[in-house]
Order: C-alpha cells, then sequence, then structure tokens
C-alpha cells in the first residue's frame, strides 16, 4: 500500500501532538514538583494565602495540625477518615432521589450498586458500574463523586508526604500530621489545579451548569436527549487525582466531556501531571534531587516503552482489515474518536494505565492486542508514576526489595537512605508486592475456572463475555488487574454488573488500595526509628542509573514476569494470530 | 600442625561423607528449615507418584519422560544438599584438626598440695594443675604462678614460642599447647568440652549455628518469590483449560521448580558456612556467623601502632654524643648499659653498635651490676666494677637524674631530642655517672606493604585509626607516614573507649583487636571485636572473634571476608532470579505449542520439541547448583573499587552474565536432549 502525501502530514501532525503533550508534562511536573516539597515542608509559599481557609477547617474540626503523630498514628487517622467518607457516599447515593440539584428526577442508587459505588471511589479506583447520567443526580455527582475524588487523591498525596518526612529525617519517631497533609493536598495542590484547568476546558465547551437535559434536532430530524450538568466541575479533578471515573458513562469519548484536540491535550497531560510532579517533590524533599531524578528517568523511560508501543500498533491499524483490501489511513480506528484520532489515544491508553488514572477517550476493548497488552503491563506493574503518591510507594516498595539485593551485592547489610533494611521491612515490602499479582492472578484464575467449570452459573450471570476465546481471558484478565490497580478502566466487552463481578471486584479494590499504603508507611516509619549510618564509599548509592536499571529490573521480574503466561495465553496469543 | 591453607576445594573423603549427608539431609524435618527447597521436594514427591502412575495409564505423558523429570528434581535436591554438606565438611575437617590436638591428654592435678595423675576430660573449672617442660597442657586455664615459654603452634602455627606467666595480661594458656621451660600452676576456667575453642569449633561445624538476620530477611524474599510462582503456576491452570489448553502435571511442576530461586535456595546455607570456614581457614575463630556479616559493614578500625602498622619494636637508628665525648666511647657506653637489657630496644643498640664496628668482647663487664627498668624509674643501665654508673631512659627521667646531682641539661641535647620527635623518633637520653653524655634514636619502622592495605581500606569506605601510646607529635608522623585516617595518641584504654562510643554515636560500626584485660571493655563494646589468642581470658570472652595467629593486621581481612559473605549472597541471588527470563522462554512456549500453534513464536531458542524443552530447562537447573558450589565456599571476589563501581561489575557479571548463560545452557543440553525427545 502506497502512502498518500496528505496521509505522511497527518500521522507527522498527529505524533507531533504527542510529543508536544509529552514535552509538557516533563516540562510542567518539574516546577510543580518543587512548589509540593514546599507545601509540604511548610515552607513559604505563594499560596499562603489559603492559610486562613485551613485554620478554619482545622478550628472547626477540632484538629491540630501541628500534633506530630507516628507513623501508627497517621494511618489511624487515614484508615478512619476513608472510612467516615465511605458512609457519607453510601447514604447519600442511597437518598439521591430526595435530594436537591436533581432536575432529571434520577432514583436512589440500589444498596448493592451504592456499595460498589462507594468502595470503588473510596479507594480512588473509580470503576463504573453505573452509568452517570442515568444514576447519579447533579448533588451526588458533586458531593460524593467530586468530592471523593479530591479526598482520595489528597489520602495518597498525604501518605506520601508522610513517608518522605520519615526518610527525610536522620531519626524520627514522627512521620508529620496526617490532617495537615490531607487539607494542604487539596487547598495548595489539587484545587488551584483543578480552577486552572477548569477555567481551559470551560471555554472549549465543556458544561457547567445545573439545568436537566436538553432536547436538540438532530440533523436526521429526529430528537434526541443530551444529558448535561456541572460537567466542568469534575473533569479537572478525575484527570488531575489519577481518579477517572468520568461525569458521562463513555468517559472522556463522550463529546461533552472531551470536546476538542486541544481539552484532550489538556486532560491527557493532567493524568500524568501530579503523579510525575510527586516523583520530583520526593527528590527535592529529602534534598536528594538526583535520586529523584534517577527514578523520575526510569519510570519515563518505561512510559516511553508503553507509548511507543501502542501508539505505532494503533496508528500501523489492523492486518486483517488490509488483508480485506480495506484502506486504513488513520490507524486501528475501532472504538476511537474520529476528533482526537489513533495517535492520541494511543498515547492516553498509556497514560491513563501508567498512572492508576482510569479514564478513557477511547476503548481499550478495541484496541490491539500488543496495546491491549501494554495497558495491562503498566497497571500489573503499577508503578510508572502510578497512581497519585500511592505510584510512587509502590516504586519505594520494589526499592527496598533492589536495595536489599543491590546492598548485598557490594558486601553491606543493606540500607536506604541511611537506614538499615532489615527482615521486618523486607517481608513487608515482599507481602506487598507478592499481593498485586496474587489479586489479579486469583481472581482472574477463579472467574476461568467459574466460566469453564460452572458454565450454568454463568449463563445466569449473563454469559459474562461476549468474545470468546483470547480475547475472552484478556477481557478477564483485565478487569482484575484494573481492579488491584485501582484503575477503573475496563475491557468493556466483559458485562460486568453482576454478583460476582461487583463482589470480587469490590474485595480487590478495597485491598489493593489499603493493605500497600498500610505496608508502605509503615516500612517507613520502621526505617525512620533505626539508628542513622552516615554514608561512606562503601556506602551503595541509590541515586545512580546502575541503581536505577537495577530497580527496573527487578520490577520487570518480579511485578511483569509473573504475568507472563497469563498475557501469552490472551494478548500474546491473540496477537500472534493476527 | 597449622592446616594447609591451600587445601583443593573437595577432598574424597569429605566427599564421600557429604553424599552420604545428602540423602540424610532429604528428611522433610530437616528440609522444611529451608523452605525453598522443601518446595522442591514436595514437587518431587508428586512427580515420584505421576511417574508410577504413568506405568499403567499414559494421560500424563510417557513413563520415561516423567521418570527423567522426576530423576531430575531428585538429583536437584541432591545437589542443593550436597552443598550444604560438603561446606559442613569442610569446616569440621578444620574444626577436627584444631580438636585432634585436645584429645586426651594426662593431667597433673593438684589436690590438697598433692600431685594426682588424672585424664584431661576430668579436669572441672576451678581445678588446679601443674604442667612442666615437655607437658601438654590439658585444659584452657590462667597460670596463678609461674612463668613459661610455651609453643603454640599447635593452634597458631607459629613455630617461636611465647613466654606466659602469672598475673598480667599473658597469664592464660590454652589447652593442647606445650610447655618448653620451666613449671607452672594453672587453674582451669572451663568444663571439659566446654573450652572457649570448644564452643567456637561446634558452630563451625554448623551444629548449633543459627540463621543471622540478614540470612532470614533473604530467606523471607526468596520464600515470597516461591509463593508468587507457586501463584502463578496453580492458577495457570484454570486459565490453560479456559483456552483448552492441556498441561501435564509434569510440566506445571517443572515449570514451577524452574521459577523458583532453587539456585541460591539450594546455596544459600552453604555459603554462610563456608564464610564462617573462611575466617578459619584465617585462623579466625569466629563466636557467631553474624560477627562476620557485621566485619564487612565496619566503618571504623582501630589499629594498635606496634604489631600492626610497625614492626614489633622501635630500633635504634643513630647515636649522637654530646660535644665533647668521643663517638666511640659514647656507643661503648650505650651498649655496655643494655648488655643485659633483653628488651627490643636494648637488642636493638647493641646491633646497631656492633654494625659501627665495636666487638662485645672489647666491653668489659665482669663484675658489673645490671640495673634493670622499673615502671618507677623509668630507666635501666649498669653500675660497672670501676664504679662508673650508665644510665639510659626516658628524657624526663635523665634530666632528673642529672639535675639531682647538680649537674645541668644542656641545651645541645634538647636541640637534638627536639629534632629526633619531629622526625617521629623516640630519643633516649644516656647518663655517664650522672653526667648527660648523649642522645640514642629509636625509630618505628613501618611494616612495608602496609600503606596500600590502608588504601584498599580507604577505597572500602573504611576509616582507618592507630592507637599509640607515643606522644601526639610522634604519632602523628607516623600515622601520615603509614597513611592512616586518624590517630589516639598517649593512648590509655578509657580512650579506646571513648573513641569507639563517640563513632557509635555517630552511627559508625567500629572494629577493634585487643589482647589485655583493660582491653576487655573496648572489645565488648566494639561492634566486632577480635581478641588475640595470647590474650587474657577476660578479653577472649568480651570479644566476637579470637584470633589464633595473634596477628594485628587480621583485622583487614576479617573486613574482607565479611564483605564476601555478603557479597555472594547478593550476587547468587541475583544470578538465579536472572535466569527466570531464559526458563519462562524455555517453558512457556513448550506448555501452549501444542494447543495454541501461534505461540511458538515465543519459542525465541527453537527448543526441538515441548518434552525436550521442557527437560532441557529443569537440567539446566540442577547442574547450575554444583556448577556454583565452588564459588559459593570460595566466596566472590571482593575488589575495593568503590560501591557503585562494585555493583556495577557484579551486575554486569551476575545480572547480566544470569540473564544469558541459561539461553546457552538450555539450548546445549536441548541439542542433546532433543536426539531423544
Amino acid at each position: 500500500m502506497t502512502c498518500s502525501p496528505s496521509k505522511t502530514e497527518d500521522m507527522n501532525t498527529e505524533i507531533l501532538g504527542i510529543i508536544a503533550q509529552i514535552v509538557l508534562m516533563v516540562v510542567l511536573s518539574y516546577p510543580l514538583g518543587k512548589y509540593i516539597a514546599k507545601v509540604y515542608k511548610g515552607n513559604k509559599v505563594w499560596s499562603d494565602f489559603m492559610k486562613p481557609i485551613e485554620r478554619t477547617i482545622f478550628r472547626l474540626s477540632g484538629i491540630n495540625p501541628n500534633e506530630e503523630m507516628n507513623w501508627k498514628q497517621f494511618l489511624r487517622a487515614l484508615l478512619v477518615v476513608n472510612l467516615f467518607w465511605f458512609f457519607w457516599g453510601f447514604v447519600l447515593l442511597g437518598v439521591q432521589g430526595y435530594l436537591p440539584l436533581n432536575p432529571d428526577g434520577n432514583i436512589g442508587q440500589t444498596a448493592h450498586q451504592a456499595f460498589n459505588t462507594c468502595i470503588s471511589f473510596i479507594a480512588n479506583c473509580n470503576e463504573q458500574h453505573y452509568s452517570g447520567e442515568s444514576n447519579l443526580t447533579y448533588f451526588t455527582q458533586l458531593f460524593v463523586i467530586m468530592l471523593l475524588q479530591f479526598i482520595t487523591a489528597a489520602t495518597g498525596m498525604a501518605a506520601m508526604a508522610g513517608i518522605m518526612k520519615a526518610l527525610g529525617e536522620k531519626s524520627t519517631k514522627t512521620i508529620g500530621n496526617f490532617w495537615n497533609y490531607l487539607v494542604l493536598s487539596c487547598t495548595r495542590i489539587l484545587l488551584p489545579l483543578s480552577l486552572i484547568v477548569g477555567f481551559i476546558v470551560i471555554t472549549q465547551g465543556i458544561p457547567m451548569g445545573f439545568e436537566g437535559k436538553i432536547e436538540i434536532k438532530t440533523l436526521e430530524g429526529s430528537t434526541q436527549n443530551v444529558s448535561q450538568g456541572p460537567v466542568a466541575a469534575i473533569v479537572p479533578i478525575k484527570q488531575l487525582g489519577t481518579c477517572g471515573g468520568g461525569y458521562f458513562g463513555a468517559n472522556s469519548s463522550h463529546p461533552l466531556e472531551n470536546p476538542t484536540y486541544l481539552t484532550n491535550m489538556v486532560e491527557c497531560l493532567s493524568i500524568l501531571l501530579v503523579p510525575m510532579a510527586m516523583v520530583f517533590a520526593f527528590g527535592f524533599y529529602v534534598n536528594r534531587k538526583k535520586f529523584g531524578y534517577s527514578i523520575f528517568c526510569v519510570m519515563l523511560a518505561a512510559f516511553l516503552i508503553g507509548v511507543f508501543i501502542n501508539v505505532s500498533q494503533e496508528m500501523g491499524g489492523n492486518p486483517r482489515i488490509d488483508a480485506m483490501g480495506i484502506a486504513q489511513d488513520n490507524g486501528s480506528m475501532e472504538g476511537k474518536e474520529i476528533r482526537l484520532g489513533a495517535a492520541a489515544t494511543g498515547l492516553w491508553s498509556i497514560a491513563t494505565t501508567a498512572t492508576s488514572n482510569g479514564s478513557v477517550n477511547g476503548m481499550h476493548d478495541s484496541t490491539m492486542p500488543l496495546s491491549g497488552m501494554m495497558e495491562m503491563l503498566n497497571m500489573q506493574i503499577n508503578t510508572w508514576f502510578g497512581g497519585i503518591g500511592v505510584g510512587w510507594m509502590n516504586y519505594f516498595t520494589f526499592i527496598i526489595i533492589a536495595v536489599f539485593i543491590s546492598g548485598l551485592m557490594v558486601g553491606r547489610t543493606p540500607e536506604f537512605m541511611c537506614h538499615k533494611v532489615e527482615t521486618k521491612e523486607m517481608k513487608i515490602a515482599s507481602i506487598v508486592a507478592l499481593l498485586h499479582s496474587f489479586f489479579i492472578l486469583v481472581g482472574t484464575a477463579l472467574a476461568a475456572y467459574l466460566y469453564v467449570h460452572a458454565p450454568s452459573f454463568v449463563e445466569n450471570e449473563g454469559r459474562w463475555i461476549n468474545n470468546p476465546g483470547f480475547h475472552g481471558l484478556s477481557e478477564i484478565l483485565y478487569e482484575f488487574t484494573s481492579c488491584a490497580a485501582n484503575n477503573g478502566s475496563g475491557f468493556e466487552g466483559l458485562r460486568d454488573n453482576t454478583w460476582f463481578w461487583n463482589f470480587s471486584c469490590s474485595i480487590i479494590i478495597i485491598f489493593s488500595r489499603f493493605i500497600p499504603i498500610v505496608g508502605q508507611v509503615a516500612i517507613a516509619g520502621l526505617l525512620a526509628q533505626k539508628k542513622y549510618i552516615p554514608e561512606s564509599t562503601g556506602t551503595l548509592r541509590t541515586d545512580t542509573a546502575t541503581f536505577g536499571i537495577m530497580t527496573f529490573a527487578v520490577i520487570l521480574i518480579v511485578a511483569a514476569l509473573s504475568f507472563f503466561p497469563a498475557l501469552a495465553l490472551s494478548t500474546l496469543a491473540e496477537h500472534f494470530s493476527l | 600442625m597449622k592446616t594447609d591453607n591451600k587445601t583443593s576445594l573437595f577432598q574424597k573423603d569429605q566427599i564421600i561423607e557429604s553424599i552420604k549427608q545428602s540423602f540424610i539431609k532429604l528428611n522433610p524435618r530437616i528440609m522444611i528449615k529451608n523452605p525453598i527447597m522443601f518446595t522442591v521436594e514436595v514437587s518431587t514427591f508428586i512427580m515420584l507418584l505421576v511417574t508410577l502412575n504413568s506405568v499403567v495409564s499414559s494421560s500424563q505423558g510417557s513413563f520415561i519422560y516423567n521418570l527423567l523429570i522426576f530423576v531430575t528434581l531428585f538429583l536437584t535436591l541432591l545437589l542443593a544438599n550436597f552443598a550444604e554438606a560438603i561446606a559442613e565438611a569442610r569446616g569440621k575437617a578444620q574444626a577436627d584438626s584444631l580438636r585432634k590436638t585436645r584429645e586426651e591428654t594426662p593431667a597433673k592435678l593438684i589436690v590438697d598440695g598433692k600431685v594426682k595423675n588424672v585424664s584431661s576430660s576430668q579436669l572441672k573449672k576451678g581445678d588446679l594443675f601443674e604442667c612442666e617442660a615437655g607437658d601438654v597442657i590439658p585444659a584452657d586455664g590462667e597460670i596463678i604462678e609461674g612463668l613459661a615459654s610455651i609453643d603454640e603452634s599447635a593452634i597458631t602455627g607459629e613455630s617461636a614460642p611465647v613466654i606466659r606467666e602469672a598475673g598480667g595480661d599473658k597469664s592464660s594458656v590454652t589447652g593442647g599447647t606445650k610447655v618448653l621451660s620451666d613449671h607452672i600452676k594453672v587453674v582451669v576456667t572451663t568444663q571439659p568440652g566446654e573450652s572457649f575453642l570448644d564452643k567456637m569449633i561446634s558452630l563451625v561445624e554448623g551444629a548449633s549455628r543459627q540463621k543471622t538476620p540478614n540470612e532470614i530477611a533473604l530467606t523471607i524474599l526468596l520464600a515470597v518469590f516461591t509463593l508468587i510462582f507457586l501463584v502463578v503456576c496453580i492458577t495457570l491452570k484454570p486459565m490453560a483449560d479456559y483456552t483448552n489448553t492441556n498441561i501435564t502435571i509434569a510440566a506445571f511442576i517443572s515449570l514451577f521448580v524452574c521459577l523458583i530461586p532453587t539456585t541460591i535456595g539450594g546455596l544459600l546455607s552453604a555459603i554462610g558456612i563456608a564464610g564462617m570456614d573462611r575466617a578459619l581457614r584465617a585462623n579466625v575463630i569466629t563466636k557467631s556467623g553474624k560477627a562476620v556479616e557485621t566485619a564487612g559493614d565496619v566503618d571504623t578500625l582501630l589499629l594498635d601502632k606496634t604489631g600492626t602498622i610497625t614492626i614489633g619494636n622501635r630500633k635504634a637508628t643513630d647515636f649522637y654524643p654530646i660535644d665533647g665525648l668521643d663517638k666511640r666511647s659514647f656507643i661503648e657506653a650505650c651498649m655496655l648499659s643494655s648488655v643485659s637489657d633483653e628488651t627490643p630496644e636494648g637488642k636493638s643498640i647493641i646491633e646497631l653498635g656492633r654494625g659501627q664496628g665495636i666487638r662485645m668482647r672489647t666491653l668489659n663487664t665482669e663484675g658489673a651490676h645490671m640495673i634493670m627498668f622499673t615502671a618507677e624509674t623509668k630507666c635501666s643501665g649498669i653500675n660497672l666494677k670501676d664504679g662508673t654508673q650508665i644510665r639510659k631512659g626516658a628524657f624526663d627521667a635523665i634530666r632528673n637524674i642529672a639535675k639531682e646531682a647538680g649537674n645541668e641539661f644542656p641545651n645541645e641535647i634538647e636541640g637534638i631530642i627536639q629534632r629526633i620527635t619531629s622526625n617521629g623518633g623516640t630519643p633516649l637520653v644516656v647518663c655517664i655517672n650522672k653526667k648527660i653524655a648523649g642522645v640514642i634514636e629509636l625509630q618505628d619502622i613501618i611494616k612495608p606493604g602496609i600503606e596500600e592495605r590502608f588504601e584498599r581500606l580507604r577505597k572500602m569506605g573504611v576509616k582507618t585509626v592507630m592507637v599509640t601510646g607515643d606522644n601526639p607529635l610522634t604519632a602523628k608522623y607516623i600515622a601520615e607516614k603509614a597513611g592512616v585516617d586518624d590517630f589516639i595518641a598517649e593512648a590509655k584504654p578509657e580512650d579506646k573507649m571513648n573513641y569507639i562510643k563517640k563513632e557509635q554515636a555517630a552511627g559508625k560500626l567500629v572494629a577493634m583487636m585487643g589482647d589485655g584485660t583493660n582491653d576487655a571493655p573496648a572489645l565488648a563494646q566494639a561492634n566486632v571485636g577480635v581478641a588475640m589468642n595470647s590474650g587474657t581470658q577476660a578479653a577472649k570472652e568480651a570479644g566476637n572473634m579470637v584470633d589464633l595467629d595473634n596477628d594485628p593486621t587480621k583485622l583487614i581481612e576479617i573486613v574482607e571476608i565479611g564483605k564476601q559473605l555478603l557479597m555472594t549472597r547478593g550476587t547468587l541471588t541475583t544470578f538465579s532470579i536472572a535466569n527466570d527470563v531464559a526458563k519462562y522462554f524455555a517453558i512457556i512456549p513448550a506448555l501452549f505449542m501444542l494447543s495454541v500453534p501461534q505461540l511458538s513464536a515465543l519459542n525465541i531458542m527453537r527448543l526441538h520439541s515441548p518434552e525436550s524443552a521442557i527437560l532441557s530447562a529443569i537440567i539446566f537447573n540442577a547442574i547450575i547448583i554444583p556448577i556454583l558450589i565452588p564459588l559459593a565456599l570460595k566466596g566472590v571476589a571482593y575488589k575495593p573499587i568503590g560501591a557503585s563501581a562494585l555493583l556495577r561489575r557484579n551486575l554486569l557479571i551476575y545480572g547480566i552474565g544470569g540473564l544469558i548463560a541459561p539461553f546457552i545452557g538450555i539450548k546445549l543440553i536441548d541439542l542433546f536432549v532433543g536426539l531423544f525427545f
């Protein structure tokens, strides 16, 4: 097939577009990281005018933000506040039909559905087994969905701030105040950024108002009811907080949630902005900039590999369609939006899975098998920038394992940031690393087992899978991977609003969210309590390229290789069948 | 009877014993201590059942194929056990040779003042025995009466006899050593079979070896890896069923055994035992494996100047007579004062005088009276028959003698003293008939090659500190010349202690060597305390290692042995885990090739057939263990090139090597196995 000049030109524009987005992400995240480090350190920053508001919040809730907590108190506060907001959301979703801001007259969610929604949103997963247009009101969109998106993002950031405090000090029993970090994350970081992004997307036509559905006449002459509402309030935090729970069911492929190439750029950029900045923030906070850069480089390299594969897969198109003699100049366009294009969708699919965002601007189920594999691998590894705060924390777990092995290799009892890594920390780090694979593989195996051995049960559940064969296994694997990574995106071919999926997904979501956070904060707390060991020339340096490669290798072998058999039977088998 | 350090790695009798042990260690109750190899044992048992079943049914593959897999797994177990057994056997052989010297010896027990002949095994703690020239000392003890020269070559390999006497730091004797002269009374300090050496020897043999914290942490990591791969293998079954892929039990078990870190799992305890064994081969007995590991982490090393940095004692290097005194007669006077001076300094004066052409015969010492050095007078000398008094000693002692007699202390002498001190020498002032006659210069001789060793230590990140009784000026001179990082001058025992505490407060680990009773608190305080075998019982109890050679430079070797031990663990772990990549690419295509022919694209090694691929992978997995046993026993070579360079080097060799080696190994084995399957 020959390339027409216009095709090459289009391709160049598309590629230029994604390069611009990636460069912008990196360039913007650097100063943001510097700013975040200052905020958590309590240094003077331009946003100090927010102080009176914060003081009022603390006074109203009776909290002393200067009270130092040890890691156990810190975690207790974290878990209690999350439990509170879970019940808050559960009750409001149930009674939303009687609450104001409900012009479309939507009714309350069933207990079953509300339970799943709250679990999913409290875990920053935002897996949606509902559709925003019909199962939420404007009130719950704002005071459950949007509120939880702020709070869960801030929870991850606060946990990471506690870890930074623990690692940054010579020897300490306390790791800062959870409430203080939580409030600062909202008022100083998430809120200002959301306002900026919100302003940009409103100018591009994303609706912001409280009127109900409007009736329009389409070009064909028929009438259509179009949902609207306070969309522009939710879109920014959904992207910035690695939340991903869209206002509309179709998420950012919906024209009112992502109308133009510019909104697409801003939204895609927002996915990675804060997770990237958090990595820089770590380097600045603990005053080891080089270490921050080296972690950033490892993550960026892994991210770019994913971008390269998916963009080239999606722009290349499906060989089966080629075989039919049909031109696909724009690449594989199944499940994609014409206004965004294959390249931008390929980039987004990597950005949203590398972080635990999970918003989509095209259907992952329709991406090429290798793209699907990269999307899954990103979530199975779950640390290439990752969820806001927690992505870096997952990397921290792998660093502990890498430090242990490489510390031995240089002939010293392993140390990380001047503290000895011993049995207890190893135990926690290994368990956290193991659990992720465990949940995904056991979940997938269970579903596959039921599918083969209990067909009547699956039949009652609506047969689950639309595309049997290798792709069906991909759909199952993707669903559990997405839950365990708190990502929330789906291979939508799976009929997942059933008893089995709601139940098994909820369990995996909640455990995968809180066990790692507890473990990682505990490791940092335990390390910080230990004696400070000054560095010498015999000490293993963690800010070198060698150590970066070592960590990368550990992540690939521990996290990625355990999925090799499962991926071989699903996406790889599909790919080689093309 | 010093054991030969160059004995080959494997000796015939050790191998036979180790093979026997490999089978004994198959006992599940012993095996469970090593969780990784225990899972292999369970897998082997399952394979045995599968093999037996395949005699009657062929649903799980042919009998021969299953049998081969079973045999290979069984071999993997035996080889892992063999690694541990051979390490133990080597330690035991070393220990036996030490113990041989301590077998039944006759003892002269003193009961109520009478001597009774008993066997050494009947001696109890607190018993009193005596030894004469020619006797072998029956038990560890302390001399309470007398002085003797003792041949300690049985345990140290050093042929020169040493002097042991009651009181002071040199009162302890070790069982198995031989009295060469004189007569001593000794009180037994240990119960039979529980002597210090006995306890330590049993540690080396592995009988009472406990896992070190680092070993436990690594075992946890490896156990979690094992668990991950257990989950991978078990969950693969329903997924395979979903895609209508039939995977045999043999294939599952092979996948599992190949993925779990059997290489490091099988060699882990051998590495630990071999580490202690290497210390023992350096004639250092360690109280625990932990002490060896800690040695690898040491940041600061306290070294005594004498014997470590400088050769023995100071030597006379020059004579400076006062103006108006003939140099020859001054040298004669110096030599006269040292005729019966047994100290190394005294001997060196005679030596230097001879070198300057004065014969001993010309010195008339008939009827002379020797004045011995005492701590009070701080000088020694001679009173000749004609009434001439010659004294030599520290500058202030001699100055006092001269001043008391009303003689002045010439400025000229002060100048000489100044010059000697600033060159790192020690002045010895000589007076004849209470008049200052001149100065003898004593100099420290720095051991050849010691500078390079300190440089090596610096590259390891270890700070060296010289401890000396010299004045700060002399100390500084020698410290600079030898290249140590810091020094403690005019050191008293509590100075050492304070220095250690100061370093530890800054988070550093400190190692030191000592022998005297007054070293005991510092030895106990130090993270690694090496007591010399010649030292007192108190010192030996306080430290966590004993150096049988009494060689102060041993600390440097101990640090390297510690580092080697940790490095060997780290590199073999890396190697073992890196191997997984190739094993995946061997087995995964083999599992699916028949039902999902498209996946044969993953068979990048182009292995002959599924059976041959699986067999080749587990055979490689088994034979890599014996191939690495020599490395586990000898330890990975330590290069003092800084941590980052070392990591890079080891990652290249063992990481990349571990990635590539199995691709080559499995392919080669497949070329052979492929002929049959």
